[in-house]
């Protein structure tokens, strides 16, 4: 076919000129954000014996530079919220333990079975630091918790619970010989799917204590957390399900053809199979759901995203969002960012071996 | 063909008594009887739609059949748990598209069975693994996973695998239809070995040189019936029926 020459000179410049003209747009970006975050950033403030503090400078500064005495001033607490001052290690502390928690549960070499009581003993530590009450640590009722901790106590309960949920459910949804709980399993998963997470939130702040016998108080964030369970089991179960369809039915003949029972093979042969075809899905879902929590600001939970903008409502930090909603978007990067990159580690751990990557004989 | 064990009159391995299978309103076995004795070896064949592994699906219950009654081992099959656990402990089963475990090794499909439902050690089980792995000539793949494999590999994985159990029949449905041609020897062989070990058999196949040799019956099946039945010799060079003749021509013109 003939291709005219203006044709071929145009594309051979084309590429190189909308290369340079983006690279162009881009530099001016990076210079501006540049002069802002950090030529003509406030870094801080003047010392000040008065109570409020005086932030003449970053007032001065609005506009053309960033004014990162706010975050300075205010990080225990956007991290930490009404958490008291002094005891504000042991939220930390929690912090810490999740981290560790998660960076041990993605180490191959330490999946086993006792990694579940390790998961119970640290979740358990955790309630222990937030609480208190208990070794000597003062009482901290959860109305005065507040921050990340919340932000991941949220997240992890969560997921921890509404995992195993979504398996039985997503298990209960295929069980053809079971009617009564395969409509059950397919009403909830249909009833939270059709709900939006805001109202299930609502109905569990306000309606659930209708609900209950009088006397009966189930604390807010408890609350929270059982509507955050059922919201991620209900999604996480089509997930799983998408994983249990994916399996080819000579699968569970064979198994069955051996004699496994079925718990051994919905563990052994079906569920390993089934959720490595998943993990991009699940890990989207669980990203998905840890930026959801910051929803409980509707119904007055402390979360990491409403201690900053609290933060900033404070009349001489006003007008200082920017910087603080920043730091925010930074802590959520790099959770949600880490999540990704596991996932990503975990695919390639887990993907089948295949002819190509044969080892040598 | 010698039967080792026909000198004591003993209970029949299985017995089929006019079994019947519907899917929906299709009438797919419509009234088998059949006795197999300890150690005989059956091929089945038959056109394509047939009922083949309708009817050794059932052997097993992968299948249900809704009437008549199937005994292996003189027990009669049923959803009963203990009912259940004896036929799939007695009966092994290799399928046409193998149904290898694609996410354990070689060696981790061969002892799963024998450790979770015979309760062995694992030392053992592995030692009985690599004796059936040796038996089908590939001991050296234990370690590799089974998309590593090739077809013909990983056919012999699945009938040592289905070994591991001990059983003392073994169900094969079309175990070389799936395979490339040069790869089909290699499976026969271990097969005709099997055959020759004294297993009790009953296989669906095509390949009409592995039933001469090892077949002390052919079953003739054709539309959810057993059409005729007999010694190779008679099957294959006085066939009575019409469908037999014809059948044997498409084989014959087939391969
Ligand atoms: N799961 C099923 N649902 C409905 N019909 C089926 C199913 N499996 C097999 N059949 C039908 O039953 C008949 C016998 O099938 P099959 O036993 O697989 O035959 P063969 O193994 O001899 O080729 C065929 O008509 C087939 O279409
Ligand atoms: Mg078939």
């Amino acid at each position: 076919m003939a291709v005219h020459p203006l044709y071929r000179i145009a594309r051979r410049l084309i590429s190189p000129l909308v290369t340079l003209v983006l690279a162009l747009i881009l530099a001016d970006i990076a210079w501006h954000f540049f002069s802002w975050a950090v030529l003509h950033a406030v870094w801080r403030l003047p010392e000040n014996a008065a109570q409020a503090p005086d932030t003449d400078p970053c007032r001065a500064a609005i506009g053309h530079g960033a004014c990162w005495a706010v975050v300075r001033e205010k990080f225990r607490f956007i991290l930490f919220g009404f958490y008291p001052y002094d005891a504000q290690w042991r939220p930390a502390l929690a912090v810490l333990c999740f981290v560790a928690l998660f960076g041990l549960s993605i180490a191959p070499r330490f999946w086993r079975p006792s990694l579940i009581l390790l998961w119970i003993a640290v979740l358990a530590a955790v309630g222990v630091l937030m609480w208190g009450g208990v070794f000597g640590l003062s009482f901290v009722a959860a109305d005065q918790w507040g921050g990340l901790p919340i932000t991941l106590i949220l997240a992890t309960f969560g997921l921890a619970a509404a995992f195993p949920l979504a398996i039985l459910v997503a298990l209960a949804r295929r069980a053809e010989g079971l009617p009564v709980i395969r409509m059950l399993a397919i009403a909830y998963v249909e009833l939270i799917r059709g709900v939006p997470l805001i109202s299930l939130l609502f109905m569990a702040s306000v309606m659930l204590p209708l609900f209950l016998p009088t006397g009966w108080d189930i604390d807010k964030l408890l609350r929270a957390q059982l509507a955050f369970v059922l919201f991620a089991g209900a999604y996480l179960a089509e997930v799983v399900r998408a994983g249990l369809s994916a399996l080819p039915l000579g699968q569970y003949e064979a198994a069955a053809a051996l004699g496994l029972s079925y718990w051994q093979k919905t563990r052994l042969i079906v569920l390993p199979q089934a959720l490595r075809h998943v993990i991009p899905m699940l890990v989207n879902t669980f990203i998905g759901f840890f930026k959801d929590t910051s929803l409980v600001l509707i119904i007055g939970i402390f979360d990491l995203m409403t201690t900053g903008r609290t933060a900033t409502l404070e009349p001489a930090w006003q007008g200082f969002g920017n910087e603080v909603y920043l730091l925010l978007a930074a802590i959520y990067f790099a959770f949600c960012f880490t999540m990704a990159q596991i996932s990503r580690t975990l695919e390639r751990r887990l993907a089948a071996p295949h002819r190509d990557i044969e080892e040598p004989a | 063909m010698s039967n080792p064990s026909a000198s004591a009159p003993q209970t029949p391995a299985i017995v089929l008594e006019d079994v019947h299978k519907w899917y929906g309103r299709v009438h797919v076995l419509r009234g088998l009887s059949l006795s197999v004795a300890a150690g005989e070896r059956i091929v089945i064949c038959g056109p394509s739609g047939s009922g083949k592994s309708t009817m050794i699906r059932c052997i097993n219950r992968l299948e249900h059949h809704e009437k008549g009654r199937i005994l292996v081992e003189g027990t009669e099959i049923s959803d009963e748990p203990r009912a259940l656990a004896l036929i799939r402990r007695e009966v092994g089963m290799v399928f046409q598209s193998f149904n290898l475990f694609p996410h354990l090794s070689v060696l981790d499909n061969c002892t799963l069975a024998p450790i979770r439902v015979r309760g062995l050690a694992r030392a053992d089980a592995e030692a009985r693994a690599m004796e059936y792995l040796t038996r089908v000539r590939i001991p050296e793949q234990a370690r590799k996973y089974p998309p590593q494999l090739s077809g013909g590999q990983q056919q012999r994985v699945a009938i040592a695998r289905a070994l591991c159990m001990q059983p003392k029949i073994m169900l094969f449905d079309e175990p070389t239809s799936a395979l490339d041609p040069e790869m089909v020897r290699e499976v026969l062989d271990v097969m005709i070995e099997l055959a020759e070990s004294g297993m009790t058999m009953l296989c669906v196949t095509h390949e009409m040189g592995f039933a001469r040799r090892v077949a002390d019956r052919i079953l003739f099946m054709d539309q959810g019936e057993i059409v005729e039945s007999g010694a190779p010799a008679e099957i294959f060079d006085r066939p009575r029926s019409e469908r037999l003749r014809n059948f044997l021509n498409q084989i014959l013109h087939q391969t």
